[in-house]
């Protein structure tokens, strides 16, 4: 099969319906009454011809680009336009599992003597975000004892007593008891060796003040002392530095036909809103669609027979929409760009093995 | 040929007797579909390939069977490594592009 090296269309004003078919199997995802079609990448060289789809640097370079659209301390949303979903994906998968975070590992039980179980306990514990940049941190050897560059300490020292002042009928726990919840605010940081110094103006600890551990009541007390270690994701959810990392397509929706009236009224209704707007020409309502991004296509408009014809839905296969919500444990964009570094570690990795292989 | 550290491998060849060395099956250890289908995607978009795919042997076992066939004698190592480069040089340049945009964001 070869394939002639020539631009894919002759002229745009040329375009025959067949012309038009290819270019929408090749770059939009169908959702149709029934199931979704034209869900997989396809434009490999040799599967069109006419087209030249081998792999282009400067083609890649020139359609692609990055919109921040949103982007706080917490949470960011960005579009990857011009890229395939097995790399976007590549980037979510590791967003999700393979950025590396500190989280509490060995949990020391002297003292507990709450309602809660050492387990359960020493579960919560780990799940708990850490403060630490875990750049600044080594992966710890199993062997080796815990040292100042791999290992965070951290101490929860509290006990539970029955308040003096109290009134004497009351019933509410918050004036009767002392200490009787235990949040993470009570957890301090031990430095070990030479963080005291190297870690002097940001305080590491946990990232909220406000999640509840256990409660306890007169009597009982927690003496725990933990080691944080870095992690990653696939190893145990705790390190994930993600609350969660999502994408989208783009969503595209196209009038087939002019739709008006009371007609053009229940259209706008099957979609979210902002989607679809009424524009006033000549005295009857029109629908024009205004901003397809906000649309969660939920299909609703294929269930109306007479309005299923009138829409074409669809969406932009290479538009990718990103959500990135982060736990505080590092900002949004910072775990976008080492996702980014670890993806390219991966295949240095690769290629560092290959040419050692090639050189035995 | 398998590449092999002291500890243990991680990118193993594995030849069938007889074939040319244009269809080899490399064997990815602590890899998954993150590595897989993106280097896949990179290696299918070369022309000299003409068959390229990847299966997780068992999902209890984090490696991938990464098969290669060339066209043309073309040795299977080398779509590799290119794959491998091209996919190296789409991260820098999303690296970079996101790095700018954010840029552009905090300034307005």
């Amino acid at each position: 099969l070869s394939t002639t090296t020539t631009t894919k269309k002759r002229s745009l004003t040329q375009e025959t319906p067949s012309m038009k078919n290819v270019e929408e199997i090749r770059n939009r995802v169908i959702l149709g009454e029934f199931g979704v079609t034209n869900v997989h990448t396809t434009d490999f060289p040799g599967n069109y011809p006419g087209y030249d789809d081998t792999w282009n640097v400067e083609k890649f370079q020139k359609n692609f680009r990055i919109d921040v659209v949103h982007l706080d301390e917490n949470s960011m949303e960005f579009d990857m336009v011009g890229i395939d979903a097995a790399i976007a994906n590549a980037f979510r998968r590791i967003l999700l599992a393979e950025v590396p975070t500190m989280a509490m590992e060995k949990v020391f039980i002297y003292s507990n003597t709450s309602i809660v179980q050492d387990e359960v306990l020493a579960h919560r514990l780990g799940l708990i975000p850490i403060k630490a940049d875990p750049r600044l941190f080594e992966y710890r050897n199993t062997e080796e004892e815990g040292s100042e560059i791999d290992t965070i300490q951290l101490q929860l020292k509290i006990k539970c007593s029955r308040n003096p002042r109290a009134s004497k009928d009351s019933s509410d726990p918050r004036e009767l008891y002392l200490n009787h919840m235990v949040y993470s605010k009570d957890i301090k940081w031990v430095p070990i060796g030479n963080q005291a110094d190297v870690f002097a103006d940001c305080c590491i600890g946990p990232v909220h003040d406000d999640i509840l551990i256990a409660q306890l009541r007169p009597g009982q007390e927690l003496d725990i002392v933990m080691h944080c270690v870095k992690g990653i994701g696939k190893d145990h959810a705790k390190f994930s530095p993600v609350a969660t990392a999502s994408y989208r397509l783009l969503p595209e929706i196209t009038l087939l036909e002019v739709v008006e009236g009371e007609k053009a009224e229940r259209l706008k209704q099957c979609f979210s809103r902002g989607v679809i707007d009424l524009e006033d020409i000549n005295g009857t309502k029109v629908a024009k669609v205004v901003n397809s991004r906000l649309d969660t296509c939920s299909r609703e408009v294929l269930r109306h027979s007479d309005l299923k014809n009138v829409v074409k839905l669809g969406r932009v296969r290479d538009h990718f929409i990103f959500t990135v919500e982060s736990t505080g444990i590092l900002p949004p964009d910072v775990l976008v760009t080492e996702a980014i570094k670890v993806l390219m570690a991966k295949c240095q990795r690769f290629l560092n093995e290959l040419d050692s292989t090639i050189m035995e | 040929m398998a590449g092999e550290g002291e500890k243990k491998a991680v990118l193993e060849m594995v030849q069938a007797d007889g074939a040319d060395e244009g269809c080899v099956t490399f064997v990815l250890h602590d890899e998954d579909h993150t590595l897989g289908n993106s280097l896949r995607y990179m290696i299918m978009k070369n022309a000299d390939v003409e068959f390229c795919g990847y299966t997780i042997t068992h999902p209890s076992e984090s490696k991938i069977n990464f098969r290669i066939q060339t066209r043309g004698g073309i040795p299977a190592a080398e779509p590799l490594r290119r794959g491998l480069n091209e996919l190296s040089d789409v991260c820098q340049h999303v690296l970079n592009t996101f790095q700018d945009s954010r840029g552009v964001l905090w300034r307005s």
